[in-house]
């Protein structure tokens, strides 16, 4: 388990990161969300004992971060942002080294450079100058690097920036799986990988937490989630505007499609055009099932009928906003 | 022991695979004959003594130890790597002894590469080895003492220049407190025992007992306590502003 307690730090008058505390468990992968400057790698770098705090601890695994170091960095793997490695060394000496001081020697320490390397796919560049790889390329040593010793804790600082669509798609499903038996704590701005990989967010603003929970819950904060989007085809407009809208919970209806309609309407009357609105429910209510039956008592023409799930990006934007005017 | 160890090899390692040590191993060599044979006319002294060689080193060791120090610390705040270093379960203490004395050795090897001036002399003569033996060493320990205070001002800057041209004007400081211009120019208005005091201090003064022949503990205290506050210096300095 990673607990932070009331973790704060200070940059001069800047506060970093201002009193947070969570706690993260064995089989949890926590996304850390937030604006840029907002804190999230202010954090990592606390919870891996780099950056001594201001005041406030977190302890990884029964060790506490700045009266137990040593033994907290020997549980934990850290993928430091934009993953720094000795550039002068190649791919091998360089986890043979991490190797080394990660307490492994002779044919084990052989053995787990070898592993982490197929892991990785870096076996094409093992003598490869680090600083010669690309930057996706580098971004594999360091995950290597982080994974080498199969450490309990993990924390990824933007994991999957500057990889390929392929190598994302193949270190998410790598996070996932390691997932299950370790505490992950991996930080990110691509919203989608949240949804992807992480069971729990938390979006952190100007260095305090602002939302905490699963995708889901957060997504539910969002005024589209349960909202419905509906394609008539053929119906009256305003018909349709009047008698959706007293549909049982209904908040309101808005016409999707109003600007271009009005053209084609009067140039076009035969009435076979596509009318799109959205339905939003009152807070806390399901519209779906009242909606399909409305429907099909007045026998409408249905060319789509979508509930919508909510939108990350809009509730990220509305936590932070505060943050992005500043 | 084991950290230590990793970083020390690693170190030493990084040294030999770029071709600045090569650059500066035959920098180190060609300034130090170029200056015994060309400056200090070796051959024309027609004496077995290696004296108009170790006068020069530390002259040469004020720009050449900075150069390989410089980039000890600057280098890996500048790179990031300092946030690697320090979340492997790696104490201070191990990373820096390991830094350092890789980088000591490296000056010791290319201090050892000298070794046909020796043979020069046995050539010429019979020398006196025991002072060859003991100016080496204090040859070794002065660019000991050197190295440690690069390694401070390598870490109190991200940037190699900088650190550099400090490390620099401080090795000039602690060589010139002892030098004989300094020291008659202080006794002009200080007294005696304060100017022997503040030249007491000086790398030069310690350096030359070496090169008489004498191993004198006093001397070997000061360089080893020089390194040793340097480094504990360094230490806290790192501490500080590894994460800045
Ligand atoms: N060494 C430092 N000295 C001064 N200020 C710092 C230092 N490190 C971070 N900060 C400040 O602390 C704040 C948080 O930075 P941090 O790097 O944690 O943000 P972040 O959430 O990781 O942002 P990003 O998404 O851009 O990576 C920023 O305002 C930053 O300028
Ligand atoms: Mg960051």
């Amino acid at each position: 388990m990673i607990a932070v307690q009331s973790l704060t730090r200070h940059f001069g008058s800047i506060k970093a990161v201002d009193n947070i505390s969570f706690t993260v468990n064995k089989g949890e992968i926590l996304g850390f969300l937030g604006p840029n400057g907002a804190g999230k790698s202010t954090t990592m770098k606390m919870i891996t004992t780099f950056l001594p705090p201001t005041s406030g601890t977190a302890t990884v695994g029964g060790f506490d971060v700045i009266s137990q170091p040593l033994e907290a960095r020997a549980k934990i793997g850290y993928l430091p942002e934009s993953s720094p490695s000795y550039r002068d060394m190649n791919v091998f000496d360089f986890l043979m080294f991490a190797a080394e001081v990660r307490g492994y020697d002779g044919d084990e320490r052989l053995k787990r450079v070898k592993d982490i390397m197929a892991t990785c796919n870096l076996k094409e560049v093992a003598f490869q100058q680090i600083d010669t790889l690309s930057k996706g390329f580098r971004q594999r040593v360091g995950f290597a690097q982080a994974f080498l010793h199969d450490p309990e804790y993990l924390i990824l600082d933007e994991p999957t920036d500057g990889l390929d669509p392929n190598q994302k798609q193949e270190v998410r499903n790598l996070i996932r799986q390691m997932g299950r038996e370790k505490c992950i704590i991996l930080s990110t701005h691509i919203l989608e990988e949240v949804e992807a990989v992480c069971s729990r967010a938390i979006i952190i603003g100007e260095g305090k937490i602002v939302a905490d929970g699963s995708p889901e819950e957060l997504r539910s904060k969002s005024k589209l989630h349960g909202a419905i989007t509906l394609e008539l085809i053929g119906v009256d407009r305003k018909d349709a505007l009047n008698s959706l809208e007293k549909v049982q919970w209904v908040d309101r209806v808005t016409d999707l499609s109003s600007e271009q309609s009005s053209e084609t309407a009067t140039g076009d009357d035969s009435g076979k055009k596509i009318l799109k609105l959205r339905m939003f429910p009152m807070s806390g209510h399901s519209i779906a099932q009242e909606t399909a039956r409305f429907i099909h008592q007045r026998n409408w023409q249905v060319d789509g009928f979508a509930v919508e799930k909510g939108d990350l990006n809009e509730v990220f934007y509305n936590l932070t906003k505060g943050a992005a005017a500043r | 022991m084991r950290n230590f160890k990793a970083v020390f090899k690693r170190e030493l390692k990084s040294y030999f695979e770029s071709p600045v040590a090569y650059v500066f191993i035959v920098i180190f060599l060609l300034a130090t004959s170029g200056c015994t044979f060309f400056i200090s006319r070796f051959f024309e002294t027609r004496a077995a003594t290696l004296d108009p060689f170790f006068i020069w080193h530390p002259w040469l060791y004020l720009f050449l130890v900075p150069a390989v120090g410089m980039r000890l610390w600057s280098e890996e705040r500048k790179s990031g790597t300092i946030e690697l270093l320090f979340t492997l379960p790696i104490t201070l203490g191990q990373a820096l002894a390991g830094k350092f004395m890789a980088a000591w050795l490296f000056i010791g090897i290319a201090l050892f590469l000298t070794f046909p001036m020796v043979l020069t002399v046995a050539y010429l003569g019979s020398p006196d080895y025991g002072i060859i033996f003991s100016s080496y060493l204090g040859s070794f320990l002065l660019a000991g003492g050197f190295l440690s205070v690069t390694c401070l001002f390598s870490a109190m800057t991200k940037n190699q220049v900088i650190s550099f041209v400090l490390s620099v004007v401080a090795c000039f400081a602690m060589l010139m407190l002892g030098v004989g211009v300094f020291t008659d120019f202080l006794n002009g208005f200080l007294p005696v025992w304060l100017s022997e005091a503040i030249s007491a201090f000086s790398f030069f003064t310690h350096y030359q007992g070496f090169q008489r022949g004498l191993i004198d503990s006093r001397d070997l205290v000061y360089f080893v306590s020089v390194i040793f506050f340097m480094l504990a210096a360094n230490a806290l300095v790192l501490e500080r502003k590894k994460a800045e």
